[in-house]
């Protein structure tokens, strides 16, 4: 798959335009932002709905805990912030104070995964799924194009609790047409096939699909299934994909560990026992171009081809 | 309140509320065998000028317990959440719920969990981590402004939480959006679990740093002193545009002679011997309003 192509918009662009679209129809919810106003083009926002975004510049930790304040006053805060810190610097304060009380608050990460390549390891939240999936309650989200962001955007706002909405900052190709339906808690079949399985979220969904195409002209026949609904996990719907293969796979712009690779293999454990092939991170990665970074740690096309031909020999 | 006679007389009626909770409060915490005496003691005052003083524009804080959560009140947050059992108290005393939940408190099953909890009716936002129920208080001011709502916010933090970073975030926030409805009661009772804030870390000097920040401070000199409070509550709601924090002298432990001042009983409960020590002064205490002399 090509990165940034033409026409197409980030996670991140879907985002700030489905709240803008939505900010007349639903009065009730505020953004409150930790210095991303700028990348996230919220302007837009602002200049639509007036007073109903407070920028805490840096002050991230405090603006985990005045969302609780705004809920008391029956809003429902978009917290925005850097998804590396919007998730660890403020945990404690997410798990104690917005998720075992639940309130109504959406945490949006911004600029996830390896994917924000060349600003190096300090700046690629890659362990932000396993921190907030871990928290009971906590649903999380990971689109995989602009479309299925906004649908989930729409969806964030008639539902209740918690939510962790994990964007990218790249445009990615569409996979999904406004026809499309999100809801928690289900995965989506995007392409079938009887041999090899892989579950893939975000950003790898593409690359998933880029080896599929690989492995397909090798004779392999191979399913791509959409999980971006982490918490809740359709676990119904990768028992069923297991019993139809030969073969599991994950990938995740993500540590393998605690990520979507985990939540396949702890349902798998407990219900279809078989072995998982876990691709995403192991490690921290570096500053690069995109491409580059991707090839270097086996998350692009032919670099997750590579290792399910390796493993399936 | 028109004459110099009523305000000494609600002085002293406030005076007896303070003993008077303070009894339910040792015997609350007697019977759970468990949570922090110090820093419950030393906050009785200021929730009481809070929960029941007048002033002479009516109630200090406008609330009612038949309707919690209500949306048209004043607010208030402890942040300091281990004082809960003192918040407690006062709460059960309105009948914001049955005085019996007192007894069950941090026991399995019980609606008196050991910090503040938005299930119990009149607790605004939960809080026991340092720092958390103040952020959360500027977020509801904050909310508050932006829709133009008259209602204030008092918060109730504790001095060892000015150790914490995210303190200082709250505080920059609040000057920056002006939020003159904000009213901010430090317990400044000198000790926290480590021992005495100046060897463990100092936070002073306190009014300078938060007129540094654009805040308005007030000295209350003595923070079980209710003309003291009452008067610094006063002022603090005339300031505009800006934040108020009255800094509150107190002592940890007031009230239980034996434990005034010591760090050790910031989380220590009392034993049969000392409740038998104690509870018989205040009991006196308390007489002594019913039969002044």
């Amino acid at each position: 798959m090509r990165f940034n192509p033409e026409k197409q918009i980030s996670t991140e662009k879907a985002f700030t335009e489905s709240l803008v679209k939505l900010g007349g129809k639903y009065k009730n919810f505020v953004i409150l932002s930790a210095n991303v106003a700028a990348p996230l083009g919220l302007a837009a926002f602002d200049k639509e709905h007036p007073d109903r975004h407070f920028p805490f510049g840096n002050s991230l930790r405090a603006m985990i805990a005045a969302a609780s304040g705004f809920v008391v006053r029956g809003k429902i805060p978009f917290l925005c912030g850097y998804g590396i810190s919007v998730t660890g610097r403020g945990w404690d304060s997410i798990r104690n104070y917005l998720s075992a009380t639940p309130l109504n608050v959406k945490i949006v990460g911004i600029h996830a995964g390896i994917l924000n390549s060349q600003e190096g390891a300090t700046h690629q939240p890659l362990e932000d799924i396993a921190l907030m999936r871990s928290i009971p309650g906590m649903k999380v989200v990971c689109p995989a194009d602009a479309e299925e962001a906004k649908k989930a955007v729409e969806v964030m706002m008639l539902d209740y609790g918690p939510t962790y909405l994990r964007l990218m900052h790249l445009p990615l190709p569409n996979l999904y047409d406004k026809e499309y339906k999100f809801v928690f808690g289900k995965g989506n079949i995007y392409k079938s096939g009887t041999d090899v399985c892989i579950f893939a979220i975000g950003t790898t969904m593409h690359t998933a699909l880029d080896a599929a195409e690989i492995l397909e002209r090798k004779g392999k026949s191979v399913m791509v299934v959409n999980m971006s609904s982490i918490a809740p996990f359709d676990e119904d719907l990768v028992v069923e994909c297991a019993k139809a293969v030969n073969h599991v796979v994950t990938v995740e712009d993500h540590q393998i560990i605690g990520g979507l690779g985990s939540a396949v293999c702890e349902t798998l454990a407990t219900h279809y026992p078989m072995k998982v092939l876990r691709l995403g991170m192991n490690g921290f990665a570096e500053s690069g171009k995109v491409d580059d970074v991707y090839r270097k740690y086996g998350l692009d096309g032919v670099g997750i081809a590579e290792k399910i031909e390796s493993a399936t020999k | 309140m028109a004459t110099i006679e009523s305000f000494v007389e609600h002085l002293r009626f406030l005076e007896k509320t303070s003993v008077r909770l303070r009894i339910d409060l040792l015997r609350m915490l007697h019977n759970a065998q468990s949570g922090h005496l110090g820093g419950s003691l030393s906050v009785v005052e200021m929730l009481v000028a809070l929960y029941y003083g007048q002033l002479p524009r009516g109630q200090v804080m406008r609330y009612d317990p038949e309707k919690p959560g209500s949306e048209e009140q004043d607010y208030f947050v402890l942040s300091k959440g281990h004082a809960s059992p003192a918040l407690y108290t006062v709460l059960a005393d309105l009948e914001f719920f049955d005085k019996e939940e007192l007894a069950d408190f941090r026991q399995v099953n019980s609606m008196l969990q050991a910090y503040p909890s938005k299930k119990i009716p009149g607790i605004t936002l939960c809080s026991g981590s340092p720092a958390f129920g103040f952020a959360g208080a500027v977020g509801l001011a904050m909310a508050l402004k932006a829709e133009r709502q008259p209602w204030n916010v008092f918060c109730l933090v504790g001095d060892g939480e000015l150790q914490d970073g995210q303190f200082w975030e709250a505080v920059l926030l609040a000057h920056h959006y002006k939020l003159d409805n904000l009213i901010v009661l430090v317990d400044y009772n000198g000790l926290q679990m480590d021992g005495s804030l100046r060897t463990t870390v100092t936070v002073e000097p306190i009014a300078d740093k938060f007129e540094g920040f654009g805040w308005k401070s007030i000295h209350v000199i003595d923070g079980h002193n209710f003309e003291d409070l009452l008067i610094g509550i006063e002022r603090g709601l005339e300031i505009q545009r800006r934040p108020t924090v009255l800094i509150c002298r107190t002592v940890k432990g007031k009230g239980v002679a034996f434990a005034e001042g010591k760090a050790s009983y910031h989380a220590e409960v009392l034993s049969d011997q000392e409740m038998s020590a104690a509870l018989p002064a205040l009991e006196a205490q308390l007489k002594s309003y019913n039969h002044p002399s």
